[in-house]
């Protein structure tokens, strides 16, 4: 790992991440009983979307949304580079941050209120993400990308508990159901569009493709758990999708309460015992 | 060359406070505290070309007037306080009072004559480090005071002038901070150490007024009750090792000097507020705005950290360090979730405040280099951002005539500069790359490699950091009326020190790394012979996030092809887009409100459950120092 992919995730990423969503979009359809649309469906729309005006309520507000997509690329970037990857979550986080203060900054209601839940999302997955981050360091002895993603054996095997933490919190990251609370991604609509009520033409394009960047990174990072051996860290990030999948269409949407207190709880125990095994078995 | 330097640093505040004392126009505030202001940030940038070392330079003070003089000025201060005390009928504090003036004159005349000590101060890069920040961020606060006052007494006639006792405090102040980070003789650290609690008590009742009486006397209760530790930790260490001075009792082995660590680790919790103390500091928040900016966050708390991490070589793999340690991190966790309820910003700032101690005090528990490393590095990023925000939230406070945060919506078009400045300085507190984020990744790695159980709170306690800065700076930027500009009469002498502040957060993060070399690496691999680094390939990330985060700015300088419209607000729009018209026909103005959660983070439930359990394991450090 270098440069070299870091670069690479910042051309190709989008096109892999697209294709994702198309391929989502078709296997939800198709387990919904719908035919479902074309798999380059995701770029269609965003092809359109590109052409449209953009129209904001406050001067200004858009540009927090670029930065979002500016940053999501950079900690994208810095994570199939190899970087550390406690830099690459705290980037990850003063993305979500700009992201979230677009929404404060379109002063709508609606948006603030996305804004309010984007920032709840965030709270509820960083201490998933930052115990995957140490668990992995207790292993593998560094933060690393490179070195941990070059450990002879799958992570998983060590971190059972900070996986299922990990997987718990996915959906949020995706925006799928249980936890797409901030602004979803289907027909069914969440307080009108949360935090992007206000976000229309090119910024909304924006906010789709850093989407699929952020698909990328997010099971860039399940791979992580398996990349002893790629052939097996390629089929379980599909497998993972697959679950998030299945998980996104048979669960209902929960109140912020639930979302928070349980992704907290799951790190907390699952998280919590894994580092105690962890440190037993020194 | 040393000594005259550090003998200015610790007079001349003197002498300005003695001079300020016989102002007699509002005016002459201004030509007397200016001048001194700079004199004193040039002298404090002398401290830099003193090349000092890791390992610290001994200074001798050839001058037998000095303790004598210090035991006077002590029982003065004690039958003041004495008195004040009975007048309030304050009981406990009474007791202290006498208890600690008892001791310490038995300790005096008993001992006379017996220890002898060889230096009285010295100097090393730490000390230097808390001299900048004493120096520089101290001034300026003290310069900003100067307008604040200003306005305060102009709008607040009900609160009687008391100005020039108060600037001569302040200055009184910053000349005993000096001498607690110069002192390598414990008695004189303990003497500036007691100043400052006195300082710290006379400010906090400046306004006169019931509440503000009332927690003066709370606050130096417990700050009393660190002194009286401070005290008996010196008097043991000198029954037992024949000595007082900071130097030797650090050369001694860590178990021959584990009860007097204990307690002056007890002494360093109480002044930096740690659980189960910590309601002091909160209720210090009734002082007027630089005086919470600069003994209540920047400076005085900081010396109680300063203290423990002092001993943190002592403390490193003992019961006493995890003991310490763990009160550090159970103190960020509590205050840092009780952040999320407070809409009270100075009461968000306190607590803030107490958390970052708290991680600071932990990095000491720790004692590896790592973690000293990381404490030093919060100590300085902490004193600049956290005192801007204060000074940011006291003018905001005199143009918004409230400081909930839930009034500072739209404040970005009210009050477009200290806007900025207020966001660049919570930007500072939470925000990669900003300062505290790069010291609580060091914290975190620092954590992990001690105890990884610990790291889990610490992940809790930063996630809900990142939670309540962001609702805040949310708010800011939110704009839910039609406002306008009212950004005058903010006299330049706020403004000053608010931009230098400014420009300072920025500043030592785009120059973090010599700033580390030269500050903070001489005193790890004096005492540890090693260095710490996040690694060069780490630091130019930083640089290119720091970058990004300085274009941003710049973006908005034209304006792109967009179209404006106006907001959804789920009913016909009525007029600017800020009403709609509801479904039985009445119009409707809307409202945004923060997310506060008290059901969750109430701030009464937390502090109770902080102090039990705080509670515990203090007694559990003492038990073990003693045995």
């Amino acid at each position: 790992m270098s440069w070299i992919t870091g670069l690479a995730f910042v051309f190709f990423a989008p096109f892999v991440g697209g294709l994702i969503a198309g391929f989502d979009r078709k296997i939800t359809a198709r387990l919904q009983g719908r035919i479902g649309p074309p798999i380059l469906q995701p770029f269609y729309d965003v092809g359109k979307l590109l052409q449209k005006d953009n129209l904001v309520v406050r001067r200004s507000q858009h540009l927090y949304t670029e930065f979002f997509f500016v940053l999501t690329i950079f900690t994208g970037a810095l994570f199939f580079a190899g970087g550390d990857l406690l830099l690459v979550i705290f980037s990850l986080a003063m993305a979500g941050v700009f992201f979230a203060l677009g929404g404060y900054k379109a002063s709508s209601p609606y948006s603030f209120i996305g804004a309010q839940r984007e920032v709840l999302q965030m709270v509820s997955y960083e201490p998933a993400v930052l115990l995957a981050a140490v668990g992995m360091y207790m292993v593998t002895g560094s933060f690393k990308v490179s070195v941990i993603a070059a450990y002879p054996k799958p992570l998983v095997m060590l971190l059972p508990g900070i996986f299922f933490a990990f997987f718990f919190i996915l959906p949020v990251k995706f925006r799928k159901s249980p936890f797409d609370l901030s602004t979803s991604h289907h027909a069914h609509q969440e307080i009108v569009k949360g935090i992007t009520t206000e976000i229309s033409g090119k910024t909304l394009a924006l906010v789709e493709i850093a989407h699929w960047y952020e698909y990328v990174f997010v099971l860039g990072m399940g791979y992580l758990f398996f990349a002893s051996n790629i052939w097996l860290g390629l089929v379980m990030t599909f497998v993972i999708f697959e679950l998030l999948l299945v998980v996104d269409n048979s669960t209902a949407r929960v109140r912020w309460q639930a979302m928070m207190a349980s992704s907290w709880i799951v790190a907390l125990v699952a998280g919590g015992l894994n580092i105690l095994y962890l440190m037993l078995r020194h | 060359m040393a000594l005259p330097l550090l003998a200015f640093l610790i007079l001349f505040p003197l002498f300005i406070a003695f001079l300020v004392l016989f102002v007699r126009k509002e005016a002459f505030f201004a030509v007397i505290i200016y001048p001194a202001a700079v004199i004193l940030i040039v002298a404090t940038c002398f401290l830099l070309g003193l090349s000092a070392g890791g390992s610290p330079t001994l200074i001798a003070v050839h001058a037998g007037w000095v303790e004598p003089l210090m035991l006077v000025v002590e029982v003065l201060a004690a039958i003041y306080l004495l008195f004040l005390a009975i007048k309030q009928r304050d009981w406990t504090v009474s007791a202290l009072v006498i208890i600690q003036t008892v001791v310490l004159l038995g300790f005096h005349f008993s001992r006379a004559g017996e220890v002898h000590t060889r230096a009285e101060l010295f100097i090393d890069v730490f000390s230097v480090m808390m001299g900048l920040v004493v120096g520089i961020v101290g001034t300026l606060i003290a310069v900003f005071a100067v307008g604040y006052m200003r306005d305060m007494h102009h709008h607040q006639h009900e609160i009687p002038d008391g100005r020039r006792v108060f600037f001569s405090i302040i200055f009184l102040f910053l000349s005993a901070m000096f001498g607690v980070c110069f002192s390598n003789n414990l008695s004189w650290m303990f003497f500036f150490w007691e100043i400052t609690t006195v300082c710290s008590f006379l400010m906090i009742r400046y306004k006169g007024d019931a509440t503000s009486v009332k927690n003066a006397f709370w606050a130096l209760r417990w700050n009393l009750l660190g002194g009286l530790a401070f005290l008996i930790g010196i008097i043991y260490l000198c029954l037992t090792h024949h000595t007082i001075e900071l130097d030797k009792m650090l050369a001694l082995p860590k178990a021959w000097v584990m009860l007097p660590v204990a307690l002056f680790c007890f002494a360093g919790l109480t002044k930096s507020a740690q659980l189960p103390f910590s309601s002091w500091l909160v209720g210090a928040m009734v002082a007027p705005t630089p005086v919470s900016a600069l003994l209540h966050s920047s400076t005085m708390v900081k010396a109680g950290v300063y203290i423990v991490l002092r001993l943190a070589t002592s403390l490193e793999g003992t019961f006493v360090g995890l003991i310490v340690a763990f009160v550090g991190l159970i103190t960020f966790l509590i205050c840092s979730f009780i952040c999320i309820s407070q809409n009270d910003a100075k009461k968000v700032l306190a607590y803030s405040t107490i958390a970052n101690l708290g991680l600071i005090i932990l990095c000491a528990g720790i004692g590896s280099p790592q973690a000293v490393w990381a404490g030093m590095l919060l100590i300085v990023f902490h004193a600049v951002s956290k005192g801007l925000l204060f000074l940011c939230v006291g003018s905001i406070e005199h143009k918004l005539h409230s400081r909930q945060i839930e009034d500072m919506s739209g404040l970005i078009i009210r009050l477009p500069k200290l806007s900025v400045m207020l966001q660049i300085g919570i930007a500072g507190m939470f925000l990669a790359p900003f300062g505290m984020l790069i010291s609580k990744w060091a914290v975190l790695r620092a954590i992990v490699d001690f105890n990884p159980f610990f790291a889990l709170f610490l992940i809790y306690g930063s996630t809900a950091t990142l939670f309540f800065w962001v609702k805040w700076l949310g708010k800011v930027i939110t704009v839910e009326k039609d406002y306008k500009n009212e950004e005058t009469g903010i006299s330049l002498d706020q403004w000053i020190p608010m931009g230098i502040l400014t420009a300072l957060t920025v500043l030592i993060c785009g120059l973090f790394s010599p700033f580390a070399n030269i500050l903070i690496e001489p005193y790890i691999v004096a005492l540890y012979g090693r260095e710490v680094t996040l690694g060069a390939g780490n630091m130019l990330i930083m640089s290119i996030m720091l970058t990004f985060i300085a274009l941003f700015p710049l973006t908005f300088l034209p304006t792109r092809g967009v179209k404006m419209a106006k907001p959804y607000l789920g009913g016909a729009n009525v007029g600017d887009g800020r009403q709609f018209r509801d479904s039985l026909g009445g119009v409707k103005p809307m409202h945004m409100k923060n997310f506060y959660m008290e059901e969750y983070f109430s701030e009464t439930r937390l502090m109770r459950l902080g102090v039990i359990v705080t509670t515990v394991f203090l007694a559990a450090m003492l038990a073990a120092g003693g045995m």
